[in-house]
């Protein structure tokens, strides 16, 4: 089933949760609502679940509007944050509730209840805790319990509201790859809301950024990574080194610093983005760039060295005036950095943002510089 | 070492939990305990002691015979039957309150919170002679009943409405907190998997509710088997008819018979006493269950 939100609009009191919000939401795929708390991810959540109804728009499923369906009648799976489960319930009798409550017309009879009950009790691999109660499970358990007990109708359309936001990052990833796996066997149209961006990018098939009840951008997770439309995308998108200053004659200038900018006719105010990995670290400044830095932290913990720098004669925008650039292991064993030594950071790619223009233009250095070498050595 | 000190060095051998220090909050945990202990005895345990006293200087066979009149059976019976319609009636009308006070707004809610604390607040007596006036055959609610052919004020339906009178607090007391809490979410996710609001009700926060509604409608009996003040004004007191058995205590009472009077009021309180057991173990057991704990 596809679902398509079309001009929802969702006011409380005072505040404009939804402003406005169109998407489509293609079938068999699985989206993320992407977005820091307070721009509208839940809500939107909410209301196409039917559990909260818009001031205006339309939601319809598959081309039918639902809109106006109560939320019993929706045939939805929905997966709360903090599992919901009937505490007096054992998990059997949770995850059979659904089955129990059809109209008694629909209702499957009791052994083929309990048979689906088991065969979903296996899937999540409990079947040994079937007659415990939920206050005896852990987060992680009752998670899967909680989602067994969503999809036991058979629904078309799963929806998961921060369904892994409460659990431990260990838990929280063989979690995530178990949900992978679930919708790829069942094929459901699923949408989930997080506020972190990893699991996003890592999960989904689509990823919809929200800010301030605004739908900012909608894109795979590679594409939306590489080419952020907007400044807040690009920031929500992990972290971010960003240069602010002027450009003169193709330079952008700070203080100390300096990056020539191929290409670029902009003259004026611009902010210039940079990835870590998008940024090399040398003991002494390129000729497209002199960003002057000293060694504040590093470290060792994870599959890349993580450097914080803090600029020298210039200023980095954002509270806390720090660079973070990612090094590989063997470069760090070559290097050695440590706490208080000078480096210039070289960037190889970048991402600039001129005025009020929020699309970047990218700028790429790689090539500029290695056109003159290969000259050289003919 | 002092003796306080040997006690604590005492408990804290057996029962290592109790008293923890690292958990201490209130200083003084021998001093708190031994305060407390010492007003449970002086104001619970050493009155009831009397009156086993009192009734021991019975013998049985006395006991037996004071208890068992007839009169006083019927009036055991009375007590028990209006009480039983009492609490039950507080338990449907309480929960209903209880209800609407937590899931609505609605002006003045807050007074009528407050008006549901009056039954304690008011003497006894004064809901009595108030429930009597109102109810007598040319009360404001009297009048249209008996018009309808029943009688309340001077019959057993008049105890009826005197103890549900005093005992409502109960059960809106203790369902409201409960009501409080209990998550939006549990509904929402059985209404998602397709339960219809009754099913909801009756699966879901039934389930959550009715232990609370338990202790509620159980407190409410128990009371509603000692009032006095409220009921003798209403009740008209025909013996074998009217009679309560708080009130049997105290005509044995006013013959100057405190043996019998303290052997009919054992009798109460052992009734009230099982209950309030009974219902405290069970729901500790349930508790346990879904608590986890």
């Amino acid at each position: 089933m596809t679902i398509t939100v079309d001009g929802i609009n969702k006011r409380f009191g005072q505040f404009q949760a939804l402003n406005n919000v169109s998407l489509n939401i293609p079938e068999g795929k699985l989206t993320a609502l992407l977005g820091p708390s307070g721009s509208g991810k839940t809500t939107l959540l909410r209301i196409i679940a039917g559990l909260e109804s818009a001031d205006s728009g339309r939601v319809a499923f598959s081309g039918k509007d639902v809109t106006k369906l109560h939320v019993r009648d929706r045939n939805i799976g929905f997966v709360f944050q903090h599992y919901a489960l009937f505490r007096h319930m054992t998990v059997a009798q949770n995850i059979a509730f659904g089955l129990e409550s059809l109209p008694r017309k629909q209702r499957p009879p009791k052994a083929e209840i309990q048979k689906r009950v088991s065969e979903l009790l296996d899937m999540i691999q409990l079947p040994h805790l079937a007659q415990r109660f939920p206050a005896q499970l852990s987060g992680g358990q009752k998670q899967r319990v909680a989602l067994a007990r969503s999809i036991a109708t058979r629904p078309k359309i799963l929806l998961l509201d921060e369904p892994f936001g409460a659990l431990d990052a260990k838990v929280r990833k063989d979690l995530r790859r178990w949900l992978r796996n679930l919708h790829d066997e069942f094929h459901f149209t699923s949408i989930f809301v997080t506020h972190d961006q990893e699991e996003a990018l890592e999960l989904s098939d689509q990823v919809v950024v929200m800010s301030q009840g605004n739908v900012e951008q909608v894109n795979e997770p590679t594409e939306l990574y590489a080419r952020p439309d907007s400044r807040f995308v690009f920031d929500f998108l992990g972290q971010v080194n960003v240069l602010s200053g002027e450009v003169k004659h193709g330079s952008l200038n700070q203080g100390n610093a300096r990056v020539t900018l191929p290409g670029i006719q902009h003259q004026g105010s611009a902010q210039l983005y940079l990835r870590p990995h998008e940024v090399r670290l040398a003991t002494g400044p390129a000729e497209h760039a002199n960003l002057p830095l000293r060694i504040e932290a590093v470290s060792l913990i994870g599959s890349e060295v993580r450097v914080e720098l803090r600029p020298e004669g210039w200023a980095s925008e954002g509270s806390d005036n720090i660079w973070e650039v990612g090094i590989s292991h063997a470069e760090f064993n070559n290097q050695r950095p440590t706490r208080g030594d000078l480096r210039y950071a070289v960037p190889e790619v970048g991402h600039l943002f001129t005025g009020k223009d929020t699309q970047p233009v990218t700028v790429s250095w790689a090539e500029s510089e290695s056109l003159p070498r290969v000259r050289l050595i003919n | 070492m002092s003796t306080a000190n040997q006690a604590s060095a005492v408990i804290q051998q057996r029962w290592p939990r109790i008293g923890n220090r690292s958990k201490r909050v209130l200083p003084g945990f021998g001093l708190s305990l031994g305060i407390s202990l010492l007003f449970i005895s002086l104001i619970l345990m050493l009155p009831l002691t009397g009156l086993v006293m009192e009734v021991s200087a019975m013998s049985f066979d006395q006991f037996w015979f004071v208890i068992t009149d007839p009169r006083v059976v019927a009036s055991y019976k009375v007590t028990a039957l209006a009480a039983l319609s009492a609490s039950l009636f507080n338990g449907v009308f309480g929960l209903l309150l209880a209800w609407v006070l937590v899931r609505y707004e609605f002006p003045g809610k807050r007074l009528i919170d407050a008006v549901v604390d009056l039954p304690f607040a008011l003497p006894t007596a004064v809901a009595g002679i108030v429930l009597a006036t109102l109810f007598a055959e040319n009360g404001w609610y009297g009048q249209w009943l008996s018009k309808l052919g029943i009688e309340v004020a001077f019959t057993p339906v008049g105890i009826v409405v005197a103890m549900a009178f005093t005992s409502l607090p109960f059960v809106v007391r203790t369902v409201q907190p409960v009501l409080e809490e209990l998550a939006p979410e549990d509904e929402e996710a059985a209404v998602s998997l397709g339960a219809s609001d009754a099913l909801v009700f009756r699966r879901v926060i039934f389930p959550a509710l009715w232990p609370a509604l338990l202790t509620g409608v159980a407190l409410s009996f128990t009371r509603s088997l000692g009032e006095f003040g409220a009921v003798i004004f209403i009740a008209g007191n025909m013996p074998y008819v009217s009679e309560v058995t708080s009130l049997m205590i105290f005509v044995r009472l006013q013959e100057y018979d405190y043996a019998a009077a303290s052997a009919i009021a054992s009798v109460v309180l052992l009734v009230s006493l099982v209950m309030l057991f009974a219902i405290t173990l069970w729901q500790a057991r349930y508790l346990k269950r879904i608590e986890g704990r």
